[in-house]
C-alpha cells in the first residue's frame, strides 16, 4: 500500500494511514493521550499542550493533536519530559481556575500525580457570573481558554463573530465588543458555544437556575413561551 | 459623555479601506492620532469601514499595549523600567516623574494633559535611562533628571570593523550618499538560483535570534508555488537589550531596502513589508523618505514595492507568524508550525521573513561574493556581527566585530566594567538568552562556540552587571517582562510566565518559600519543552541558567536569614 506508513510509538511498531495525526494513530492503538482543548468539530489549535509527546530528533515536545504521523518516527507518549509537562500544566490550571465541573481533568490530576496545592499564593482568574441573556450564563472563573466558543461563533460554524478576547497573556478572557451584554451583540443565541464548552463556564440558563435551587416550575421564560404557542 | 465627532475618521482611514482587515492596525493608529484613544464609536466606525466584526476589532485593541480603549492623557511618557535602564535608575525616573505630576504609573493627570507609564525595553539601552515622549526618544537622562537629549536618538557605534555599519554614526544616509544599489545590480546579472546559491555558500545565519540559515529560507520560498510571494523585514526589535536594528534603520535604511530588493529578486516576490515596532515611531518618517527615494530611483515600483507596518506594543509580534497575523489585522497569536512561512506565510502565501541585520548582510554578500564574505568570521559563523553592549560597561554602544572574538575581548573593547568594578554577570542574547559569568569570558562569540557552552547568541545582546548588582532584581524584571508579553495562547506560557513572575517576585523581596527552586524548574522546563512558540520556549531560559549559576539566590533559608 502506498498511502500507509510505519512508525514506532512507545516501542511498538504500527502502520498508519498517511495524513493521520499522532493522536489518531495512538488512540487507534488503544493508547491514552490526554486532551483538553481538542474537539473533533473545531479547528485544532494545539494550545493546551496536554497532548504533547516526545518525538525523536525534535528539539521540543510535539502536540499529538496536530502533528501528522511520519514514516520512521519514533514517538514516546509517556517519557519523563512528557509527564513533567503534563503534570505541571495540570498544577498550573488547578491554581488558576475553578475545575469543580471538569471531572476529566480531576482524573488526569490523579493519574499524573499533580499536586492541587503546588502553587501557593498564586493569582487565580476569578470573575462574577455574567447573566445577561435568556439562554445562557457565562462564568469565566471556570474558563480554561480552549477557544472553542470563539471558534464556533466565528468561522468554525456560525459566522456570528459575537465574541473574541479581552486582554492578553494570563489576563486573557473571552469578551464581547466593549464588554456589551450578549443581546446587544451579533449573538443569535444559537447555543453552539455552550455545546462545545468543556468546563461549565458557559451553561444553559435553565441548568444554572436549577443548580441555584430554583424550582423548575418557576423557570418560566422558555416554558411559558411554549405553553402559549401550544395554546394558540 | 460628550458626543464624539466622527467626521475626521473617514478621510484618515480612506487609504486603508481597500485593504480590508489588513488595514486594521494602520486604521487604528490613524484614529488614535486623531482622538488620542479609541472610543467605542470610533472602533465601530472602523469595523464597518473595513468590514471586520466588532468583537474582533475589540480583541485587537485589547491585545496591543499601545492601543487604548479608555481615555489617556494628550501626551504619553513611557519610561523604560527594563533591565538596562533599571541599572541606570529607570525606576527612580518613573517615580520622580509620577511624583512631580501627582499621578500613579499608568494614570493620566486630572486635566488629561499627560499619562505616565512604565514600559518594557525601548531599544535605547546604550543611552539609559530613557523614555519615549509621544514620538520622541528621551535619552541619557541625568541622575537628577534635569538633563536629557530629546528627539531622534543618537547612534553610538564602535567595534573593530565597519561593514554593516559603514554608513552609521553620522545621521541618516540619503540615497545620494549611499550610492547606487550595487549589490542589487550585480544580483540581477545572476539567475535567481545563482543568487540563492551565493547566499547559501556565504553561510549567512539569521541574526534575529532563531539562527536559521538564510539561504535555505530563500531556497524554500523560491521553490514554493503561490499566487504572490512576499518579503518581510522583521523590524519588531523588542528583545530587551537589543538596539542594533534601530541604528541600522535610522542611519542606513537603504542597506535594508537593498537587502529586501535582492531577496525579492531571488525568490520572485512582488510585495514587501517592513514591520517596525510601535516603540520606534521616530524611524517611520526616515523609512518613508528612503522608500520614496528608492521609488524615484526605480529600485521600487510595479515589480516590487514595500509598505511599512507599525506595531503597537507586543513583543510576541517579533515571532514571525505572530507578525504575519499582525499585518493581517489580527491579534498577534503565533501559528502552529508547520506549515512554515516559506510555503504558507503572510496571507497564506510563500514568504521570506528576515531580521534587519540579516538583510543588511545581503548587499555585502552579493558584492563581495560568498568567498569574499567568508574571509570574515569563522567557518561556521561567517561574516560581521553586531553586538548591543549595555549595562555596567565604560563604553556602551553598538559594536561591529568579526565573528570569533571572545567575550573578554569584546568587553575590553568596551572599556571593561564601569568604575573599575569586577564582573558579576553578562546577560547574553537578551531576556530570552542566558546569564554568563567571568568563567565564560574566553568563549568565542560564535553560534557554534556559544551553543557548545550551553549559551546563546540570541539577538546579540551583551548586558553587563557589575559585582554590586543583586541578580534577584534582574530576574524579577525578566519575570514581569515575560508575563506582560505572553500572548496567552498556549497553556505552558500563558500560566507559566505568570507563575514564574510570582515566584521571582517572592524571591526578589526575600520571601522565598521552600521548594520555590523546584517550582521554577518545573515551570521553566515545561515552558521550554511544551510551549507553542519561541517566546514560551525561551521564557524560562535565563531563569534556569541563573538557578545553575547562583542556586543560593533561591534558597528559602538564605532569604529568611536576610
Amino acid at each position: 500500500m502506498t498511502d500507509s506508513l510505519t512508525l514506532v510509538i512507545d516501542g511498538q511498531e504500527v502502520t498508519a494511514e498517511q495524513g493521520k495525526t499522532l493522536l489518531e494513530v495512538a488512540r487507534e492503538m488503544g493508547k491514552d493521550i490526554p486532551t483538553i482543548c481538542f474537539h473533533e468539530a473545531t479547528t485544532a489549535n494545539a494550545l493546551c499542550r496536554i497532548c504533547v509527546v516526545e518525538v525523536e530528533g525534535q528539539r521540543v515536545l510535539q502536540p499529538a493533536c496536530v502533528v501528522k504521523a511520519g514514516a520512521g518516527m519514533k514517538v514516546q507518549t509517556r517519557s519523563e519530559k512528557v509527564i513533567r509537562a503534563r503534570r505541571t500544566i495540570l498544577e498550573m490550571l488547578q491554581s488558576t481556575m475553578d475545575l469543580s465541573e471538569v471531572p476529566e481533568i480531576q482524573q488526569m490530576m490523579v493519574e499524573y500525580g499533580a499536586d492541587a496545592n503546588r502553587f501557593p499564593d498564586a493569582q487565580r482568574r476569578e470573575s462574577e457570573v455574567i447573566d445577561d441573556n435568556p439562554m445562557y450564563v457565562r462564568d469565566y472563573s471556570k474558563c480554561l481558554l480552549c477557544w472553542r466558543c470563539v471558534q464556533v461563533c466565528a468561522d468554525d460554524a456560525q459566522y456570528t463573530f459575537a465574541i473574541n478576547f479581552d486582554g492578553r497573556g494570563f489576563d486573557t478572557q473571552i469578551g464581547t465588543f466593549f464588554d456589551k451584554a450578549i443581546p446587544e451583540t451579533s449573538c443569535v443565541l444559537c447555543g453552539q458555544c455552550v455545546g462545545v464548552c468543556p468546563t461549565g463556564a458557559l451553561k444553559p440558563k435553565r441548568e444554572y437556575l436549577l443548580e441555584q435551587g430554583m424550582p423548575p416550575q418557576e423557570i418560566g421564560v422558555l416554558n411559558t413561551g411554549r405553553k402559549q404557542r401550544k395554546a394558540k | 459623555m460628550s458626543e464624539i465627532d466622527l467626521t475626521p475618521i473617514r478621510p484618515a482611514i480612506e487609504n486603508y479601506i481597500p485593504m480590508g482587515r489588513a488595514g486594521l492596525l494602520p486604521a487604528l493608529h490613524a484614529a488614535q492620532k486623531i482622538y488620542g484613544w479609541l472610543p467605542e464609536d470610533v472602533a465601530s466606525e472602523i469595523a464597518k469601514a473595513l468590514r471586520v466584526p466588532l468583537a474582533d476589532v475589540h480583541g485587537v485593541i485589547e491585545f496591543y499595549s499601545m492601543f487604548y480603549n479608555e481615555p489617556v492623557g494628550r501626551r504619553i511618557i513611557r519610561v523604560c523600567t527594563d533591565q538596562a535602564c533599571a541599572l541606570k535608575g529607570g525606576d527612580g525616573l518613573l517615580n520622580h516623574l509620577c511624583k512631580h505630576h501627582d499621578v500613579e504609573p499608568g494614570q493620566a493627570t486630572e486635566d488629561m494633559s499627560l499619562t505616565i507609564e512604565s514600559s518594557p525595553c525601548l531599544g535605547l539601552c546604550e543611552q539609559a535611562p530613557v523614555a519615549l515622549v509621544d514620538d520622541d526618544a528621551e535619552t541619557n537622562i541625568s541622575p537628577d533628571f534635569n538633563e536629557y537629549e530629546l528627539g531622534l536618538p543618537r547612534s553610538i557605534v564602535y567595534g573593530s570593523m565597519r561593514k554593516l555599519t559603514a554608513n552609521c554614526g553620522e545621521g541618516t544616509t540619503s540615497l545620494e550618499k549611499y550610492g547606487e544599489y550595487a549589490g542589487l545590480r550585480k544580483a540581477r546579472t545572476l539567475s535567481r538560483v545563482q543568487v540563492i546559491e551565493e547566499v547559501k555558500n556565504s553561510g549567512l545565519i539569521g541574526r534575529g535570534g532563531a539562527a536559521f540559515p538564510t539561504g535555505i529560507k530563500g531556497e524554500g520560498a523560491e521553490r514554493a508555488v503561490g499566487n504572490q510571494k512576499y518579503v518581510v523585514c522583521n523590524a519588531d526589535e523588542s528583545e530587551p537589550g537589543t538596539f542594533k536594528d534601530r541604528v541600522l534603520l535610522t542611519d542606513d535604511p537603504h542597506q535594508v531596502i537593498e537587502g529586501m530588493c535582492i531577496t525579492a529578486y531571488a525568490v520572485g516576490a512582488s510585495k514587501g513589508y517592513i514591520y517596525i515596532r510601535g516603540e520606534y515611531p521616530y524611524i517611520v518618517p526616515i523609512l518613508e523618505d528612503a522608500l520614496r527615494e528608492a521609488r524615484e530611483a526605480g529600485y521600487l515600483g510595479e515589480h516590487f514595492d514595500i509598505e511599512i507596518r507599525v506595531g503597537a506594543g507586543a513583543y510576541i509580534c517579533g515571532e514571525e507568524t505572530a507578525l504575519f497575523e499582525s499585518i493581517e489585522g489580527k491579534r498577534g497569536f503565533p501559528r502552529v508550525k508547520p506549515p512554515f512561512p516559506v510555503t504558507h506565510g503572510l496571507f497564506g502565501e510563500p514568504t521570506v521573513i528576515n531580521n534587519v541585520e540579516t538583510l543588511c548582510n545581503l548587499p555585502l554578500i552579493i558584492k563581495e561574493g560568498a568567498d569574499g564574505y567568508r574571509k570574515i568570521g569563522t567557518e561556521k559563523s561567517p561574516g560581521p556581527k553586531l553586538f548591543c553592549v549595555s549595562g555596567d560597561v565604560t563604553l556602551p554602544g553598538l559594536y561591529e566585530v568579526e565573528f570569533g572574538m571572545t567575550l573578554r575581548e569584546l568587553l575590553e573593547m568596551a572599556g571593561g566594567v564601569a568604575g573599575g568594578k569586577s564582573l558579576k554577570a553578562v546577560l547574553l542574547g537578551g531576556a530570552a538568552g542566558v546569564f554568563a559569568t567571568s568563567a565564560h569570558l574566553d568563549i568565542k562569540l560564535t553560534f557554534e562556540d556559544l551553543r557548545a557552552a550551553g549559551l546563546s547568541l540570541g539577538s546579540g545582546v551583551v548586558m553587563v552587571f557589575d559585582e554590586t548588582r543583586d541578580m534577584r532584581d534582574s530576574l524579577n524584571r525578566l519575570g514581569h517582562f515575560f508575563a506582560h508579553e505572553s500572548c496567552g495562547k498556549c497553556y505552558p506560557c500563558q500560566m507559566g510566565t505568570q507563575r514564574q513572575m510570582e515566584i521571582l517576585s517572592r524571591v526578589a523581596s526575600g520571601k522565598t518559600l521552600p521548594e520555590d527552586i523546584l517550582r521554577l524548574q518545573d515551570v521553566g522546563w515545561t515552558m521550554t519543552d511544551a510551549s507553542l512558540c519561541g517566546l514560551g520556549q525561551t521564557a524560562g531560559s535565563a531563569v534556569l541558567s541563573a538557578i545553575k549559576l547562583w542556586p543560593e539566590l533561591f534558597d528559602a533559608k538564605t532569604a529568611e536569614a536576610k
